[in-house]
């Protein structure tokens, strides 16, 4: 039956796939907006040293040591971007991009320099992901999916991602009316009694949250594509920020599934033998969509512009 | 002078009651880096008035208002509304920002925009009622823009959008009005229209406070006049405050005396 080696091999990588894209996807329409999309940037790089420094300090690839790793070098990150930003007195994007791009190479090399042979941890890793490894050893079959036993082998990676996807969807649900009033108007916003700085910052640590999650599961190519390219393409749809929300779901799955299978299935047909990256494919596929939407979308005018 | 100061201040101090004043901000100072842009200001708003807030390019106008309204930090200052602090009177304010501070390429719709003047209303997650709509397109109405309802904000000219922000103001059901340059590059039909809806305001009791950057139309539109170059240079109805004299003290040079001339000073 060919649903046995489908819900074996393939359910979970797409479900994680999904699940990471459309976690990312959320809070990027916001970033987008704000023109903060190199906030999921940063976040996804400097995640790689607080990674690596937790593996250091325990040994063992572990999640929580990981997420806390990621956390504290996403704080360290943040306090030294204040820091150059005010030193320098330069602003933001440029202190952004020194914090983040010094950080990931602090990471590579602190990751080529120890002994990280022994275990799943290396740079590839870290921009791929293992996708295609975050397979459901235990599943029989769809029956899989009702048997206690056979769902408590589900890969870690697969409830940890679906929790934050909740959370994330959560977030932006409770929170639409403030996140948009204060993303299109942050002084009336402001005048409302909105505390516009926190809904910042919240926003900042929801990405940073999703950033962590995703890449655990799936590697920073996949985090900074997704952030960006289905938020993007979708504002070339609609003229409507609730419709581009929905288009840019759309999108992450479309992204997901199709470069997955793409991945998994592509080089066969083309008559070669291995499989491609899925995190790189999909990554790939969410830019074709962008590119589309770029030549053929129906709201690729900028009507706002400073006309007068 | 002294004598005059004490008088000054003695009886606008006697005259008003602090809950009667609408806006009353003291010593309010705000600088950008090392240089002061707004220093040591005392600005009172009178009940039902309309005043005009001028000077100068870059003389502190809307740093003022935007310091008043706590969304600019500023060095030292104190902000009373209603004789409250602003905390506790926010119901009561409506702003309408400068148009350009947004950007109008944002995903909405002119009525969405509208809608977020009831977010009080709403709150975080209540639904947008037939009565929410009803009232946002009331207030569309009033500033002539109802047939724009379902529109895009970037399709929007200069002074629809502007006419758009009013009409979320309106949507507050606010006491007092604050307008950061509401004729900015505006049409004639819109200044027109706005002004209208302005006027409107101050009859059903409600009190205007409005950045403005043109002399001519002062004594037209407004009652009261608050000059700033960086200080305050004058304060007052507008025959005792717009005067040639104060006017070329706020701008200096700026203001040849050939147009100070052709301005419809009510008392020199």
């Amino acid at each position: 039956m060919i649903g046995e080696e489908f819900v074996a091999l393939s359910l979970t990588p797409l479900l994680i796939g999904v699940f990471s894209a459309i976690a990312c996807a959320l809070p990027g329409n916001f970033l987008v907006l704000r023109k903060q999309a190199l906030i999921g940037d940063a976040i996804s790089h400097v995640v790689l040293p607080g990674i690596v420094v937790a593996f250091l300090l325990t040994g063992v690839v572990a999640a929580w040591p990981m997420m806390i790793g990621a956390a504290a070098a996403s704080v360290v990150a943040v306090v030294l971007i204040e820091a150059v930003r005010r030193l320098g007195r330069i602003e933001p994007g440029a202190a952004m991009g020194l914090v983040f791009t010094t950080m990931f190479a602090a990471g590579v090399l602190v990751l080529e320099q120890t002994d990280t042979s022994s275990v799943h941890l290396d740079v590839e890793h870290a921009l791929y992901g293992n996708l295609e490894s975050l397979i459901w050893l235990d599943a029989m079959g769809w029956h899989s999916l009702f048997d206690p036993a056979a769902l408590s082998g589900l890969p870690s990676e697969l409830p940890r991602i679906a929790i934050t996807l909740i959370c994330v969807s959560l977030f932006t649900w409770v929170f639409w009316r403030p996140l948009k009033l204060s993303t299109f108007d942050e002084g009336f916003a402001q005048t409302m009694g909105l505390p516009t700085g926190l809904i910042g910052l919240a926003l900042v640590i929801v990405a940073a949250v999703a950033a962590v999650a995703a890449f655990d599961a799936v590697g920073s190519i996949i985090v900074i594509a997704m952030f960006i390219c289905p938020p993007a393409a979708a504002r070339l749809m609609t003229n409507q920020l609730e419709r581009q929300i929905a288009w840019s779901v759309l999108f992450a799955i479309v992204s997901a599934v199709l470069g997955y299978v793409l991945a998994g299935y592509g080089p066969l047909w083309l008559g070669s033998q291995n499989a491609v990256s899925a995190a790189g494919m999909i990554a790939t596929v969410s830019g074709v969509i962008l590119a589309l939407t770029a030549i053929f979308g129906p709201c690729r005018t900028r009507l706002g512009a400073p006309s007068t | 002078m002294t004598i005059e100061l004490i008088t000054e201040q003695g009886a606008s101090q006697i005259d008003l009651k602090p809950e009667d004043c609408p806006l009353m901000v003291r010593g309010m100072t705000v600088s950008y880096g090392q240089k002061p842009v707004v220093f040591s200001v005392d600005l009172t708003v009178h009940q039902e008035s309309m005043t005009a807030i001028i000077g100068p390019n870059g003389a502190g106008k809307s740093t003022l208002l935007k310091a008043a309204l706590g969304i600019v930090k500023p060095l030292a200052g104190r902000t009373f509304v209603y004789g409250n602090s602003l905390a506790k009177q926010r119901h009561r304010i409506a702003y309408v920002p400068q148009r350009a501070s947004v950007d109008w390429d944002f995903p909405t719709r002119v009525i969405d925009v509208v809608l977020m003047g009831l977010y009080r209303e709403l709150g975080l997650l209540g639904r947008v009622r037939k009565s929410h709509e009803a009232k946002a397109i009331a207030c569309l109405e009033r500033v002539g823009m109802v047939d724009f309802a379902d529109r895009q904000i970037g399709q929007l000219s200069g002074g629809q959008q502007q006419r758009v922000f009013l009409a979320r103001a309106l949507a507050q059901g606010a006491d007092l009005y604050l307008l950061d340059e509401p004729f900015a590059g505006v049409d004639a039909a819109t200044e027109k229209a706005i002004i209208n809806v302005l006027k409107g305001l101050k009859a059903e009791g409600k009190t205007v406070v409005a950045v403005h950057h043109d002399l001519t139309t002062v004594a037209e539109y407004f009652d009261r006049v608050f000059m700033i170059n960086t200080r305050k240079i004058a304060e007052g109805s507008v025959e005792e405050a717009f005067t040639s004299e104060n006017l070329s003290k706020a701008y200096g040079g700026r203001l040849a005396t050939g147009q100070i001339d052709q301005l419809d000073l009510a008392a020199v």
